[in-house]
């Protein structure tokens, strides 16, 4: 029991980080109906961007959580900035030409990324500094640090400020009617550049602050970690309906503990035949068990794909 | 100048001209090899042999995503299987030693059962959505190659497979230097003839399959779906057909390369390999054979090329300041954005496909 329960937390810890960044890809597809393949890289560059504010701070007075914070306040801006840019100079020009060009463009992109920072950063994995409080409580035998609880809420907080953007505001109302049709909200007086470029910028945020957390949580950085964990967050985006707010969060969160539970019964349940280095196989066959069965994803209604 | 521009027409239209023009070019992929060696060094005639491997590769991804349409990110699962089949059944790994003509037909098959293995369920889908379930494969496949050495060592895990069978047309090692009328053929140089040879049958049976019928179909089919159905083409078959034959041609290029390097290991079907495989055909230009062969030529010899820019940063700066090899995927990411934002229908597109990007605009 203690077991099971302890994978859940993990699950659900992961997902969170899961689910900020699937919410970029889904937000992009919903308006573009493009997979932002680079998105992965710009969680990537929020990691590091904010770990080396955090390394250039560690010797200062400051108390650890507020050089947490500065970092994740230098690295939103900085991914912004990034988002904005591979938008503009990646998609924007190719809005009209055929499918496979901008995903060119993005996997290019991908490549100049990780390697500018493979250049900037190194090859070897960069350590996160013990900053952080990590108290571990117990409960009903399985034990939860503050890191965990604090990634978890931030995380929901996050997503809760972001569904009321979209739902509420002047902004989202533009962005919903840009995803239903860009030319008639162009029509209806909707800057539908000046949208996309928004919605890039969110999405870029939202990565900035998922890359600090996973940084955070496996104390580990590392110029190639965007691109599965960027694979993961697809998977989750496409597992809830890509597209649709909701079910990002839920893909996410639902992965995640997937992926742990998966990871900590499939030894047992094979016979030690299968260890959890197959960890990374999860996400891959859920992601293709709900194409084949539920192309939709599970909050997804649209039932005719897009050619 | 004039003059000579009509005489030019005039000899272009003769018969001989078009023959001889092979003859040339058939002469030129003869001695490629030794001018390379002689002007750049053996470890560029190496290059060559990968070069005509990525074509090989290229041309058979350009049949799923340049005819049919049909965009696969994980084609180098297909490769992966061609070169570990060669490699568990001509190694010492299990102890067995088949020969290559049984190998390469077999590799061929298997490729192909794993293209209808992967098409079968995923064919529903389209854009996309199918680019993510085959990015999803060609990961699992990897992941499985990476892992199945324990309980029962099947693929010898990360190590991967070493001490293959080198390639033998019957009692000819491609490994050894031969002597031949005088001219010495090393190893490499062998391997760039066999590897000449089955790149130019795969191009001619792209050529010839483009013309046919079913290449009729597929660009049908990448065309409007709907629209070649209602003309009485199966879809369904004929898209498995596409994946299945494509998955052959990696298939074959995969036995090559293992028999060619001696060595397999999980690390050389990266998913990078599939996307590289892919930029080929698309920034040469899909579903047209030429353009998709001068991509594979400029995306092997280039990140080589790239190289030198160590010499040429010390003869600019003085001294080195980012390691060249760092620096190469850096441009080459470059590369590719630029060439789609100035090209989008690629470097050297079909006319076809150059006549509706110019009506679209």
């Amino acid at each position: 029991m203690d077991i099971f329960l302890q994978q859940i937390i993990n699950g659900l810890v992961l997902g969170s980080i899961y689910a900020l960044v699937a919410l970029g890809y889904t937000m992009v597809y919903g308006i573009l109906g493009l997979i932002n393949f680079a998105h992965g890289e710009v969680v990537m560059i929020g990691a590091m961007v904010a770990l080396a504010a955090i390394h250039a701070l560690t010797g200062t007075p400051l108390p650890g959580p507020v050089i947490v914070l500065m970092g994740l306040l230098i690295a939103i801006p900085a991914c912004m900035l990034l988002g904005y840019g591979i938008e503009r100079v990646a998609y924007r020009p190719l809005r009209n030409a055929p499918r496979l060009a901008p995903l060119i463009t993005a996997i290019g992109v991908s490549i100049v990324l990780q390697n500018l920072a493979m250049i900037i950063w190194g090859r070897q994995y960069i350590a996160f500094p013990p900053l952080l409080p990590n108290d571990a409580y117990v409960i009903a035998g399985a034990s939860i640090t503050l890191l965990q609880i604090f990634i978890f809420l931030l995380a929901m907080a996050i997503m809760a400020g972001l569904i009321f953007l979209v739902k509420k505001t002047r902004l989202g109302r533009a962005m919903r009617a840009t995803a239903q049709n860009p030319e008639v909200a162009g029509l209806m007086g909707v800057n539908v550049n000046s949208v996309i470029s928004a919605t890039f910028i969110i999405g870029s945020a939202l990565a900035a602050v998922a890359g600090l957390m996973v940084g955070a949580y496996y104390g580990l950085a590392h110029y190639y970690m965007g691109f599965l964990l960027g694979l993961k967050a697809f998977s989750a985006a496409v597992l809830g309906g890509i597209g649709n707010l909701g079910g990002a969060m839920l893909g996410g969160l639902l992965l995640g503990v997937i992926e742990s539970l998966g990871a900590g019964y499939i030894g047992p349940l094979t016979g030690g035949v299968l260890g959890s280095h197959y960890q990374d196989v999860f996400a891959f066959f859920v992601l293709i068990l709900v194409l084949v069965f539920r192309p939709s994803g599970l909050l997804g209604e649209r039932t005719t794909e897009r050619a | 100048m004039n003059d000579l521009l009509t005489h030019w027409r005039k000899f272009k239209r003769e018969p001989y001209a078009v023959w001889l023009g092979f003859a040339l070019i058939g002469a030129a992929l003869v001695l490629l090899p030794f001018v390379t060696d002689a002007a750049l060094g053996r470890s560029w005639v190496r290059i060559l042999d990968h070069t005509l491997l990525y074509i090989m590769l290229a041309l058979g991804l350009n049949i799923v995503v340049g005819f049919a349409g049909l965009l696969d990110l994980g084609y180098i699962a297909f490769f992966a299987v061609g070169a570990y089949l060669y490699a568990l059944l001509a190694s010492p790994h299990f102890g067995l030693h088949l020969p290559f003509w049984t190998l390469l037909p077999l590799g061929a098959l298997v490729a192909c059962m794993f293209g209808v293995l992967l098409g079968a369920p995923t064919l529903r889908l389209r854009g996309d959505y199918l680019a993510i379930v085959t990015l999803g494969f060609g990961e699992i496949i990897r992941i499985f190659l990476n892992n199945l050495n324990a309980p029962v060592n099947i693929t010898n895990g990360p190590q991967g497979v070493n001490m293959i069978d080198p390639i033998m047309l019957g009692e000819f090692s491609l490994s050894r230097t031969h002597q031949f009328l005088g001219i010495t053929f090393s190893s490499v140089h062998n391997y760039y003839y066999l590897f000449l040879a089955l790149a130019l049958l795969i191009i001619f049976i792209s050529i010839r399959l483009e013309n046919s019928r079913i290449g009729r179909a597929w660009v049908a089919v990448r065309e409007d779906e709907v629209a070649a159905q209602a003309m009485g083409i199966n879809t369904r078959n004929v898209k498995l057909l596409a994946f299945a034959m494509g998955a052959s041609f990696g298939g074959v290029s995969g036995g090559l390369f293992a028999g060619f390097q001696g060595f397999v290991s999980p690390e050389s079907f990266h998913l990078t390999e599939s996307i590289m495989i892919l930029c080929m055909v698309v920034l040469g230009g899909m579903g047209h054979i030429p353009g998709v062969i001068l991509g594979a030529v400029l995306l092997s010899i280039l990140p080589e090329a790239l190289r030198y820019i160590g010499p040429l940063e010390e003869a600019l700066f003085g001294r080195v300041i980012v390691d060249p090899s760092d620096l190469r995927l850096l441009l080459l990411g470059l590369a590719m954005v630029l060439i789609m934002l100035l090209r989008p229908a690629g470097l050297w597109p079909s006319p076809v496909r150059r006549r509706e990007f110019a009506s679209h605009d």
